[in-house]
C-alpha cells in the first residue's frame, strides 16, 4: 500500500487544493470496502464536467489508488467498474489530465483489466482506453507494445455494440503507419470489422467506416483484400457506395468517399470503375460545395486531389463537375469580411481554418492542373487566381506556400501559360524569394517550377537570369536531396540551352569545375543525365566559342587529373602529355561513359558531346586521331537502339563535313578524314542506313553520303 | 394512420416521368408537322434534322409542361449523331417560344448547346457552362422545382447549376439545326444515366430536416402546453380513460370531460367493436337519451351494421342462441383498432398490410379466425397502425392491468421494435405475437398495448375469458336456427325503419344501398366469401364506431374531433394546398413521414 503512505505527504505540499477533493481522495483508503465503493461512485457524480476538481483530484493522487483499486483481485466488480469509470471521466478533461493519467501508466492496467470476463466493466475500461487514445498526446505505440493486445481487442469486437464502437475507434486513432495497418491486417481486423458496417447503430458504422479508411490508406494489400470482401452478400464497395447516398450523413459519405479513394489509388478499383467516376467523385466534388462545414471542404478537396492525381480522365471529369473550378476560388475568402463584423466568433472560427482551406484548394488545383491544357487555362482564368498563387507563395504558412507552389508547378508545365499569366504576374519574383530561405519539401516544388520558367520560350527566363539565379541553382547543386540536385542541375541545363557566350561563361564559372566533376559521378543516374545534358548545351554554340572550349578543356583537365588519381580509374588508362592537349582528355572521358556501365540516355548525351566537339575545326583532329573513339562511334551506330544511331551518326556527319568557307588545308583536312573513315567502313555502314526504318536516321544518313558525293 | 394526402410520392414521380413516354410520340407528332426542310421525323424514336444553317434551326417540346408539384423533374437526350456541325440545344421553354429556334435564344427559352458547351439563357449570346457534346454522349436536364434553378448532367455526371428563378410552367424542349443531327429522349422509359433518385432523396432528407428543425422560437414554454394538451384530449377522445388520467397527472394538467363520460363512451365503442351493435344502441338510448332520437340517420346507420353483426354471429340478439363461444368469432386479428383513421377514407384494405410495415391490418391470412386462442383479452386485440402520439401512454397503461396476461409458453422471443418502458411491457409483446407473428413483421408490436389494455380492463363486462374451439366454419348467425329466424325479424324491423325514414324525410340513397348491402349478404351460402362479404369484415364495425363516438361528444358539447387529428387533417390539407400553388416542395413535404 505504497499510494498509503504517498497521498497525505502530496496534499500537504499543495496547500491550496480545496478541502472537499481531499475529501473525496481521503475516502478511497476506508478500509471498509462498501465505504469505498460509495466514495468512488461520490467521486464520479463529482466529477462529471468539472475539469477544475478533475485536475484537483489527479494532483491529490487519486490515479494511482484508483488504478491500485481497479487492478486489486479482492475489489468487487461493481467497484473496478466504478474505478474505470471515474479514470474515464477524468480523461474527458484537459489534455493535461491525459498527460497524467499515462504517465500513471494507465494503458497497461486497462489493458489487463480487459482480461476480465465481466463486461460492464470491459466497456468501462474501453470507454476509458478510447478517450485516452484518441488524445493527440498519447503515444499511439502503446497499444502495439504487448502483442496480445490486438487479438484480445478483435475478440471482444462480438460482446456488445458499445466494446465494437470503442475498439473500432481507438483503432482508426491508432493506425498511423503501415507497420500498424500490417498488425490489424494480420490479426484480421477486415474480417471481423467488415460485418460492423452493417451494424444497427450509427455510431459502430462511422468507427467501422473510418477504421477502414486509415487501413486502406496507401496499402495495397489491405484495399485488394478489401474488394472482394463480403457483407451480408453485398460487395463491400457496394456498401461504401451506398454510405455515400446523398441523404446520408456528410461525415459518413465523406469517409466512405475516402476508403474508396484509397481502394482505388492503391490500384485495388479501377479509375474507370463507375463507383469512382460516378459516385466518388461527385461525391467528393459535392464535399467541396459552400453548403458544406470548412473541415469538410477541407478534407474534400484534399481527398479529390489525391483521388485523381494520376489519372487524366478523372481530372478532366471532376473538371467539369459541378463547376469545381469556380467553387474551390470561394476557398479564398476567409476570413470574410461580412464574418469580420457581424460575428467574433465565426471570425475566429473562419480564421482557423483560412489557412487550411487555401491549401486544400491550391492542392486540387495543381492536382486538376497537372495534365491537361485547358484546365490550366480554366484555372488561370479563375478570379484573381494568379494574383493568389503569387501572394500564396509568401504566406506565413508552411503548408500554404508549398501547396501554393505545387499549383505553380502543375500550371508551369503548360507552354501557352509561361508565356502569357506567369510572365504578366511576374510569379518569378516571388518563387525566388521562396527559394532563398525554405524547407526542403518546398525547395524541390520551388525549384522544380523555376526549371519551367527558364526553358528558353518563357519570357521570364531573361529577368530570372538578372535576378543572380546562378549562384541559387549552383549551390542546390550541392545539396544532399537528390531531387534538389536534379532540379538545380535541371535548371542550369535549360538556362545553357542556346544561351549566350556570356551565360554559358558565368553557368561554368559559378559551378566551378569541381563541383561538375562530382555531378559526372553522381550516384543519381538523373544528376547524371543532366550534367551531360549541361555539358552539350554548354558545347553545342555556332560558331564553336574558343573562350568556352578552352574552359571546358580546363575542366576536363581537371576532371581527368582527379579521375586518375581515384581508384575507379582502369590501369590501361594513360595519359600521356597532358598538358599539350585539352581535347585529348575529353576524348579520354567521353571514352570512359562510353565504356562504362551507364543507361542508355547517358551515352546518348555523350555521343551528343561528341557530336558537337566533332563539330570544331581543330577538335575534329582530336577524334580522328583516336582510333578507340572511331570504333566505339563505329559501333554505336550499328547499335540496337535508334537513339544511339542516331547520335553516332551525327557524329561522323560532322567529322565528313565539307566546310564551305574552308582555307584550302580546311579543304585538304576534309579529304583526309572521308579517305580514312572509308578506310575504317564507316561509308557502307552509312549506306546501310540509308535503308534504315526510322526517318530521321535515314536522312542524317542521306545527308552524310551526300558529303562523299560532293 | 394512412393518409393519401400526398400524390406526389417517389413512386409516383417514377410515374410522372414513365408518363412522359407517350410524350415521346407527341415529339414525334409535332415533328412530322414541323417546318419544310427543319426538323423531320423518320420511322424511329428519335429526331433528325436536315436543316443547313441557323434559319433552319428548329425545336421540339413535349405537350405538357413540367407539373410544379413534382418537385424534382429530370430528362435524358442521347446524341444518336452529332450530324454535320453538331449546333444542339437541350432546355427549357415556356409556351409560345418560337419554335424556330434552338432552345435559350428566345425570351422564356432556356438551353445547353453542344458546339461550344455554352448555357443561353434566353440571350442569343451564351455563357461558357460546361463541355461540349457530341455523338454518343448522354446529356440530362434536371429541373429543381423547389428552388427553381437547372443543371445539366453529361454522362452521368452533374455539371452544376445553369439557371436560376426559372419561371413556371416550362416545357422540356431539344433543337437541332445542321444536317443529320439525330437525338433520342428518354423521360424514364428507360433508366436514367444520371442517378437522379440520389439526388431527389437528398431534397427528401433536405426537406425533412426543414420542417423537423423548423424553430418555435421562444414559444417554446406554450408548445410543450399544446402538445400536451393535444396528447391529452386525443386519449380522452378515444375512451383510453386510465392512460388520459395517468397522463394529466404526470403532466399537471386537466382533463375537460369527467371520468364517468369516458368511461362510457369507451363501452359503448368497445361493444361496437366487438360486433355486439344492439347492447351498443341500447347502451346509447340509455346513458345518453334522445341522442340517436335525434340522429335518425346513425341510428339507422347502427342498425344495419346490427344486422351485419347478426349475420356475422357476434351481436348479442343472436349469439344468445349460439353454443359456441361468440369470442372466437369475435376475433379478428388485424381487425380494427381503437386509433382512428383520419379522414374518412376507407379503411385499409387487405393488401396494405404486407407493404407497410407500420400498418398491420391486412396481414391477417384466411383462417385467422381459426387460429386457436387462449387468451380472449389478446384475441380480440388488434393490431394496428399506430399513431406516434398514442405511443406516449406506453408506459403509463401497463400500470392497470396488463398484468393479467401470462407469457405464452411457446411464444417465440421476438425482438420489440418500440421502447418499452418496463419488462411487463415485453411480456405483452410477447405475448401478442402468439395471434400473428406469422406473417406480420415485428413491428406490429407498436401500439397494440392499449388495445389489449383496454380489452381486458373491460374483460368482465365483455364476457368470459373461456375459449373455445371454434375450429368449426363460419355460419350463417353462428348456424343457430333460432338466430336466424330473430335475425330474418330484425330484417323486417330494419325494412320497416326505412320506409319510416324514406317518409319523414324523403328518399336517401344512401340508405337504400346500405340496407341493400346488408340484405345481399343473405343471398350467398358463404356471406364470407362473397362480393359483398366486406362488410361482414371487422374493419368495417371503425367507421360507425368513431361516427358514435363523435356524435356522444357532440351532444355533451364537446369537439366530434380531437385537435391532434385536425391538426393532421390541416398539415394533409397544406401539403396539398402546396400542390396548387406550385410549390415544388410539398412533394417531398409529406405528411405520412412524420407519423411513424
Amino acid at each position: 500500500m505504497a499510494c498509503l503512505l504517498e497521498a497525505p505527504l502530496r496534499i500537504s505540499v499543495l496547500s491550496e487544493v480545496t478541502a472537499t477533493s481531499r475529501h473525496y481522495v481521503d475516502r478511497l483508503f476506508d478500509p471498509d470496502p462498501q465505504k469505498v465503493l460509495q466514495g468512488v461512485i461520490d467521486m464520479k457524480n463529482a466529477v462529471i464536467g468539472n475539469n477544475k476538481q478533475k485536475a484537483n483530484l489527479i494532483v491529490l493522487g487519486a490515479v494511482p489508488r484508483l488504478l491500485y483499486l481497479l487492478q486489486q483481485g479482492s475489489s468487487s466488480s461493481e467497484l473496478r467498474a466504478e474505478c474505470a469509470v471515474v479514470l474515464g471521466s477524468l480523461a474527458m478533461g484537459t489534455e493535461n489530465n491525459i498527460k497524467s493519467l499515462v504517465d500513471c501508466h494507465i494503458i497497461p492496467a486497462l489493458l489487463q483489466g480487459l482480461l476480465c470476463p465481466d463486461l460492464i466493466f470491459i466497456e468501462a475500461c474501453l470507454r476509458c482506453l478510447r478517450t485516452v487514445f484518441i488524445s493527440p498526446v498519447t503515444p499511439v505505440q502503446l497499444l502495439y507494445t504487448d502483442p496480445t493486445v490486438i487479438p484480445h481487442l478483435m475478440s471482444l469486437l462480438s460482446r456488445s455494440q458499445r466494446t465494437q464502437e470503442y475498439i473500432t475507434q481507438i483503432f482508426s486513432h491508432c493506425c498511423k503507419t503501415p507497420e500498424h495497418q500490417t498488425v490489424l491486417f494480420n490479426h484480421g481486423a477486415i474480417q471481423n470489422i467488415a460485418p460492423l458496417l452493417i451494424s444497427p447503430s450509427y455510431k459502430v458504422r462511422m468507427q467501422a467506416l473510418k477504421c477502414f479508411s486509415v487501413l486502406a490508406y496507401e496499402n495495397t494489400q489491405v484495399s485488394m483484400t478489401l474488394v472482394n470482401v463480403l457483407v451480408d452478400e453485398e460487395l463491400l464497395s457496394q456498401v461504401f457506395v451506398r454510405m455515400m447516398q446523398r441523404d446520408q450523413p456528410i461525415d459518413m459519405q465523406l469517409t466512405a468517399a475516402k476508403c474508396l479513394t484509397y481502394m482505388c489509388r492503391a490500384g485495388a478499383i479501377r479509375t474507370d470503375d463507375s463507383c469512382i467516376v460516378l459516385k466518388t467523385l461527385p461525391c467528393l466534388v459535392r464535399m467541396c460545395s459552400k453548403e458544406r462545414l470548412l473541415e469538410e471542404r477541407v478534407e474534400g478537396a484534399e481527398t479529390l486531389a489525391y483521388l485523381m492525381e494520376p489519372d487524366v480522365e478523372l481530372q478532366r471529369i471532376a473538371s467539369v463537375t459541378d463547376h469545381l473550378v469556380a467553387m474551390l476560388a470561394d476557398y479564398f475568402k476567409y476570413p470574410s469580411s461580412v464574418s469580420a463584423i457581424t460575428d467574433i466568433k465565426r471570425l475566429d472560427h473562419d480564421l482557423k481554418h483560412a489557412h487550411e482551406l487555401r491549401q486544400a484548394a491550391f492542392k486540387l488545383y495543381a492536382s486538376l492542373g497537372s495534365n491537361d491544357e485547358d484546365i490550366r487555362k480554366k484555372i488561370t482564368e479563375t478570379e484573381n487566381m494568379m494574383d493568389r498563387i503569387v501572394s500564396g507563395l509568401s504566406e506565413s504558412s508552411v503548408k500554404v506556400r508549398l501547396a501554393a507552389v505545387r499549383c505553380l508547378h502543375s500550371l508551369s508545365r503548360s507552354v501557352q501559360q509561361l508565356r502569357t499569366s506567369f510572365h504578366d504576374h511576374a510569379v518569378w519574383k516571388p518563387l525566388m524569394k521562396l527559394l532563398q530561405n525554405a524547407p526542403d519539401e518546398v525547395l524541390v516544388m520551388a525549384s522544380s517550377t523555376l526549371c519551367n520558367l527558364l526553358l528558353e520560350f518563357s519570357p521570364s527566363k531573361e529577368p530570372i537570369l538578372e535576378s543572380g539565379v546562378i549562384e541559387l541553382l549552383c549551390s542546390l547543386t550541392q545539396s544532399d536531396s537528390p531531387a534538389l540536385r536534379v532540379n538545380g542541375i535541371w535548371a542550369l541545363m535549360n538556362m545553357a540551352f542556346q544561351a549566350d557566350q556570356k551565360v554559358k561563361g558565368e553557368i561554368v564559372r559559378a559551378l566551378g569545375t569541381e563541383q561538375l566533376f562530382r555531378l559526372l559521378s553522381d550516384p543519381d543516374s538523373n544528376v547524371l543525365m543532366k550534367t551531360l545534358g549541361l555539358l552539350r548545351n554548354l558545347l553545342s554554340t555556332r560558331p564553336p566559342v574558343p573562350v568556352l572550349l578552352k574552359l571546358l578543356h580546363s575542366l576536363l583537365v581537371e576532371l581527368i587529373d582527379q579521375m586518375e588519381h581515384s581508384a575507379a580509374v582502369p590501369s590501361s588508362w594513360h595519359i600521356d602529355q597532358v598538358m599539350s592537349s585539352h581535347g585529348k582528355q575529353i576524348m579520354q572521358a567521353v571514352t570512359l561513359i562510353l565504356e562504362g556501365e551507364h543507361s542508355i540516355e547517358v551515352k546518348e548525351q555523350t555521343l551528343c558531346i561528341l557530336a558537337n566537339i566533332a563539330d570544331g575545326n581543330t577538335a575534329k583532329e582530336l577524334i580522328m586521331t583516336n582510333d578507340d573513339i572511331l570504333q566505339k562511334i563505329k559501333y554505336y551506330m550499328a547499335h540496337s537502339n535508334v537513339k544511339l544511331q542516331l547520335a553516332a551518326t551525327f557524329c561522323i556527319s560532322n567529322l565528313i563535313w565539307n566546310e564551305e568557307d574552308g582555307e584550302a588545308n580546311a579543304m585538304t583536312g576534309s579529304q583526309e578524314r572521308q579517305d580514312k573513315l572509308r578506310e575504317l567502313g564507316f561509308v557502307d555502314i552509312l549506306h546501310k542506313l540509308t535503308q534504315a526504318s526510322d526517318p530521321n536516321l535515314c536522312d542524317r544518313a542521306k545527308t552524310a553520303m551526300q558529303q562523299y558525293l560532293a | 394512420m394512412q393518409s393519401k394526402g400526398n400524390n406526389y410520392s417517389k413512386s409516383d414521380l417514377h410515374s410522372f416521368l414513365g408518363n412522359h413516354h407517350s410524350r415521346n410520340a407527341v415529339i414525334q407528332n409535332q415533328l412530322s408537322q414541323g417546318k419544310e426542310g427543319g426538323i423531320c421525323c423518320e420511322d424511329r424514336p428519335n429526331i433528325y434534322c436536315h436543316g443547313k444553317n441557323h434559319k433552319d434551326a428548329a425545336s421540339v417540346r413535349a405537350t405538357h409542361p413540367i407539373p410544379a408539384a413534382c418537385g424534382i423533374y429530370y430528362f435524358e437526350v442521347k446524341i444518336v449523331s452529332k450530324g454535320r456541325d453538331g449546333y444542339m440545344g437541350i432546355g427549357l421553354s415556356a409556351q409560345g417560344v418560337n419554335m424556330n429556334r434552338l432552345p435559350g435564344w428566345d425570351k422564356h427559352s432556356y438551353g445547353y448547346h453542344g458546339d461550344d458547351g455554352h448555357s443561353f439563357c434566353s440571350s442569343g449570346t451564351g455563357q461558357p457552362y460546361g463541355p461540349t457534346f457530341t455523338t454518343g454522349d448522354v446529356i440530362g436536364c434536371c429541373v429543381n422545382l423547389i428552388n427553381n434553378t437547372c443543371f445539366y448532367t453529361k454522362n452521368g455526371i452533374s455539371l452544376g447549376v445553369a439557371f436560376t428563378d426559372l419561371p413556371p410552367n416550362l416545357y422540356p424542349t431539344v433543337g437541332l439545326q445542321t444536317p443529320g443531327e439525330i437525338v433520342d429522349a428518354n423521360f424514364g422509359q428507360q433508366p436514367f444515366v444520371f442517378d437522379i433518385e440520389d439526388y431527389m432523396s437528398e431534397w427528401r432528407a433536405k426537406i425533412h430536416g426543414m420542417i423537423a428543425r423548423f424553430p418555435i422560437g421562444e414559444r417554446l414554454g406554450e408548445w410543450q402546453a399544446v402538445l400536451q394538451n393535444m396528447v391529452s384530449t386525443y386519449l380522452v377522445h378515444h375512451g383510453y380513460c386510465a392512460t388520459a388520467t395517468a397522463f394529466a397527472r404526470a403532466t399537471e394538467t386537466l382533463i375537460q370531460e369527467d371520468q364517468t363520460s369516458i368511461k362510457n363512451r369507451q363501452r359503448i365503442q368497445k361493444l361496437v367493436l366487438a360486433g355486439r351493435v344492439g347492447e351498443a344502441i341500447e347502451a346509447t338510448q340509455q346513458l345518453y337519451p334522445g341522442l340517436l332520437e335525434h340522429n335518425s340517420n346513425l341510428l339507422f346507420m347502427l342498425k344495419c351494421r346490427q344486422f351485419v353483426e347478426m349475420v356475422n354471429g357476434t351481436d348479442s340478439e343472436v349469439r344468445c342462441f349460439s353454443v359456441r363461444s361468440p369470442k372466437s368469432q369475435d376475433s379478428y386479428p388485424g381487425s380494427p383498432s381503437l386509433s382512428p383513421r383520419h379522414g374518412a377514407t376507407n379503411p385499409h384494405l387487405h393488401s396494405a398490410g404486407a407493404d407497410s410495415p407500420t400498418c398491420s391490418n391486412g396481414v391477417t391470412p384466411p383462417n385467422k379466425n381459426k387460429s386457436h386462442n387462449k387468451y380472449p383479452g389478446v384475441s380480440s386485440a388488434s393490431s394496428s397502425s399506430s399513431s406516434s402520439p398514442s405511443s406516449v401512454n406506453y408506459s403509463e397503461s401497463n400500470s392497470t392491468d396488463s398484468t393479467k396476461s401470462q407469457p405464452h409458453s411457446g411464444t417465440s422471443n421476438q425482438e420489440t421494435r418500440c421502447v418499452a418502458s418496463d419488462s411487463e411491457m415485453e411480456i405483452e409483446a410477447e405475448h401478442y405475437t402468439n395471434g400473428v407473428a406469422e406473417n406480420s413483421s415485428t413491428r406490429i408490436m407498436n401500439g397494440t398495448y392499449k388495445h389489449q389494455e383496454i380489452l381486458q380492463a373491460e374483460d368482465g363486462s365483455l364476457g368470459n375469458g373461456v375459449a373455445e374451439d371454434s375450429c368449426a366454419s363460419r355460419q350463417l348467425c353462428g348456424g343457430n336456427q333460432a338466430a336466424t329466424e330473430r335475425m330474418i325479424q330484425f330484417g323486417r324491423e330494419l325494412q320497416g325503419l326505412n320506409e319510416q325514414l324514406c317518409r319523414e324525410y324523403g328518399k336517401n340513397a344512401t340508405h337504400k344501398k346500405m340496407l341493400q348491402d346488408a340484405f345481399s349478404l343473405l343471398a350467398y351460402s358463404d356471406p364470407w366469401n362473397c362480393p359483398v362479404g366486406q362488410q361482414l369484415d371487422p374493419m368495417q364495425r371503425e367507421n360507425i364506431c368513431s361516427a358514435l363516438n363523435s356524435a356522444i361528444l357532440e351532444s355533451q358539447n364537446l369537439p366530434k374531433q380531437p385537435p391532434l387529428m385536425l391538426a393532421v387533417g390541416q398539415a394533409t390539407e397544406c401539403v396539398q394546398l402546396m400542390a396548387r400553388v406550385r410549390s415544388g416542395s410539398c412533394s417531398f413535404a409529406r405528411v405520412d413521414s412524420f407519423l411513424h
